[in-house]
């Protein structure tokens, strides 16, 4: 079982570092962002797979912390200040 | 009784990772901001939902297990609220006035 569960981690691991990839093409600052929720939750559940795999129940607060931190990038993305972004995803001035 | 509980452990995390899977590739493939955004959130959300149910069964304690129903449930509803913000500021180009 435990080794079924890292085995797990990995791939998930994995996959979350695949799709980090929408990150670098974007093109809007709203997939960037995307990508970024992707590693928020993926990264929560990689570290809740690690926690139980290992026993130690400390990991799971990192995987909170993980949710938390996706949460208020998403929210600071949507109260950016006006005029400083463009859909088109050209770099900020 | 323990058998149960890893067959019922393998069986949610392998779904749960299907899931992800499927909310990678829709990440990566789907054609414009919005279908991407559609794909990430609803699938990866399943996915995240299902891994922490299949883990229950291997939590030490009741506390340890409470705290994996805690972490989802954040996690839903950040997820919620973090994709109206962001499919509001694709549509508009920017953030809400």
């Amino acid at each position: 079982m435990v080794e079924f569960l890292y085995v797990t981690a990995a791939i998930l691991l994995l996959l979350t570092g695949l799709g980090l990839a929408r990150m670098l093409w974007g093109p809007s600052p709203a997939d960037r962002m995307m990508a970024a929720q992707l590693v928020g939750t993926g990264g929560g559940a990689i570290a809740l797979l690690i926690a139980t795999a290992s026993g130690t129940t400390a990991i799971i607060d990192i995987a909170l912390v993980l949710a938390l931190l996706a949460a208020f990038a998403a929210v600071a993305l949507s109260l950016g200040e006006p005029g400083t972004k463009q859909q088109d995803g050209s770099p900020n001035s | 009784m323990s058998l149960l509980a890893d067959i019922f452990t393998i069986t949610a995390v392998s779904a749960g990772m299907f899931f992800f899977l499927a909310g990678t590739v829709g990440l990566l493939r789907f054609p414009d901001t919005l279908t991407r955004l559609h794909a990430l959130t609803k699938a990866d959300n399943l996915g995240f939902g299902l891994i922490v149910l299949g883990l229950l069964p291997q939590s030490p304690d009741v506390a340890s297990g409470l705290k994996l129903v805690v972490v989802w449930l954040l996690v839903q509803l950040a997820g919620a609220s973090a994709s109206q913000l962001i499919a509001q500021f694709a549509s508009k180009g920017g953030p809400p006035a």
